[in-house]
């Protein structure tokens, strides 16, 4: 416990500061924002502490909401949930990193940062879809996976590898929508998906820009150049193919408006469940395997 | 500096100045060169199984006259005009081409096992730490990609610090995208032996290298998905001495066995052969 407040308390100054940054922006005319953000910048929005987070957009998307819990194997982790979920006219299965709003609630949830069991219980909800003739639609709000003696006693890195392998062959549609922060192996571990989609003031990268820094530049205040250099928010992975469609969110960021914010969410998703629907299985699977095969470049 | 270490290693300078030795990564030993050629490269104190060049770990696995390179010209690109606090991306990978003579962190191509025909992807921790760049995720997905066309099983040794951060989401994705290429497989039932040596961790061990049909490592290699330097400082705890290494991930489950370098051709064909037995 001591531990998980102290990972919080190391990252408050940052966000802290940003936050301060962003209040004077916020004064000098919202709509500066938007168009002027560093990559740095969008970092610190992607982490606001009043970004909305799951339990905010179930609340307000989903008509209903059965959270299924439990890996069938272990536990039942709360960083990161599921369970059948009605937005509109769609009957899904949700999945998704779950960020608290309080501390007690990010302690109880380590801070979204999914064990094993987590990815598992992800697994054993959309193999669930699958059976069901549902399509998963998965939120994508982490910093990374846990990184623990626990995590590693119980298999981290298969746990997220066996995802990656059953969700590119899982056979019903699958949409991931980076919410906030896309940290790495434990973002994707959820997020293989027919159609990727980022809010736009979220971020998705291999590692976060602390982490880059300490070790290319050994240095972590070196965060910002390493934040501009990954090429981390949602226009330059458009750019290189990771990511298909941007939701924009509302001026200033998802923390401003909250409702508007999932307005704009529950479009999107309404308007990519009902395309993903009308493809056959076997032409959907083949356009999946041709993205992520074709994601990536080099010479020769 | 205390005069001890200094005339220290002086001596071990010396020692190993006249090329005739070669010391232990692990134990520190001295060995004698033509014995550690001879064990490849397995401490015959310690056990330790040192690090193998991609073409020293085709020539100890393929049979002799068997193997065909493919993709090799496939190099990286720079996508992100990627520049750190040590330089450009383009000059880092100069240099590792220049010192392995490789031009990715993969070696990939066709071969036999003990008289049976595979597709083999091997990696090499020289070429950037054996990163997984996307060249390497293409080659990777290539090479079991040609699995499935020509239905030959598809062994893969992994060693690798990680995805290549210089790359950014690209590097990311190429996990996907190879474990992609592994679930074609198993919905052929084609084999995927996968076989860890030292070290195999982050993205590579959280993709292709953990799903293996058959997860096979060397002993005491490094294997595990969060730095041990990040987990200390999270959990501020002490870890295991075993932690992350072949030993812990069999007794935790997630390895089918742990053979040792001279014993791995055997092992790979041993298992192949139960493949369509009847």
């Amino acid at each position: 416990m001591t531990e998980k407040r102290k990972t919080a308390h190391d990252q408050s100054p940052g966000i802290g500061s940003g936050r301060a940054a962003l209040d004077v922006k916020g004064r000098n005319g919202k709509r500066q924002v938007n168009s002027t953000l560093t990559p740095w910048q969008t970092v610190q929005i992607a982490r606001h502490p009043q970004r909305p987070v799951l339990q905010d957009y179930i609340r307000m998307i989903c008509s209903e909401f059965i959270e299924l819990h439990g890996d069938r194997a272990f536990g039942d982790d709360q960083a990161l949930i599921g369970g059948l979920a009605t937005i509109g006219r769609h009957r899904v299965a949700l999945i998704g990193h779950n960020k608290g709003k309080t501390v007690q609630e990010n302690v109880d949830r380590n801070f979204a940062q999914a064990r094993p069991e987590g990815y598992r219980k992800a697994l054993r909800i959309m193999r669930l879809a699958e059976k069901f003739g549902l399509p998963v639609v998965s939120f994508v709000d982490t910093q990374g996976a846990s990184p623990g003696l626990d995590a590693e006693e119980r298999g981290q890195a298969e746990a997220i590898a066996r995802n990656l392998t059953e969700m590119a062959g899982l056979r019903t549609p699958i949409i991931a929508l980076i919410t906030g922060e896309g940290g790495s192996g434990g973002a994707l571990g959820i997020a293989v998906a027919d159609v990727v989609l980022m809010m736009s003031h979220s971020i998705y990268s291999v590692i976060s820009p602390e982490g880059c820094a300490s070790i290319l530049w050994r240095d972590a205040t070196f965060s910002a150049a390493a934040a501009e250099a990954l090429k981390l928010t949602a226009p330059s992975l458009v750019k290189l193919g990771v990511v298909d469609e941007i939701v924009e969110e509302p001026e200033g960021g998802a923390h401003r408006d909250h409702e508007a914010t999932a307005v704009a969410i529950k479009e999107t998703l309404a308007k990519h469940l009902k395309n993903l629907s009308a493809l056959p299985i076997e032409k959907l699977l083949n356009k999946r395997f041709q993205k992520f095969s074709s994601m990536g470049k080099f010479a020769r | 500096m205390p005069w001890f270490s200094k005339s220290g290693k002086e001596k071990e300078k010396k020692l190993l100045g006249d090329n005739l030795w070669v010391k232990c990564g692990r134990c520190g030993a001295h060995v004698f060169k033509e014995e550690w050629a001879h064990t490849h490269k397995v401490c015959p104190k310690c056990n330790y199984h040192g690090k193998l060049t991609a073409y020293e770990r085709i020539s100890l696995t393929i049979d002799s006259g068997t193997f065909t390179e493919t993709f090799a010209s496939i190099t990286p690109s720079d996508p992100l005009s990627f520049v750190d606090g040590k330089g450009a991306y383009p000059a880092k990978v100069d240099k590792a081409r220049a010192k392995t003579k490789l031009n990715e962190s993969v070696v990939t191509g066709a071969g036999r096992i003990n008289g049976i025909p595979v597709s083999i992807a091997v990696m090499d921790f020289r070429f950037l730490g054996g990163s997984l760049g996307s060249g390497t995720g293409e080659k990777i997905l290539r090479a079991s990609n040609y699995s499935l066309e020509k239905e030959v099983p598809l062994i893969i040794f992994s060693s690798s610090g990680g995805a290549r951060m210089q790359e950014g989401a690209l590097s990311l994705m190429q996990m996907a995208k190879t474990c992609a290429g592994i679930s074609r497989l198993n919905r052929k039932k084609i084999p995927y032996i996968s076989v860890l040596t030292d070290p195999t961790t982050g993205g590579v061990s959280a993709s292709f290298a953990m799903v293996g049909d058959v997860n096979i490592a060397e002993p005491g290699a490094v294997i595990g998905f969060a730095g041990r330097r990040v987990i200390e400082q999270t959990i501020q705890q002490r870890l295991p001495n075993n932690f992350q290494t072949s030993e812990f991930l069999l007794e935790h489950g997630f390895l089918d066995a742990i053979v040792n370098r001279s014993e791995i051709k055997k092992t790979l064909s041993g298992i192949l052969s139960y493949w369509n037995h009847n």
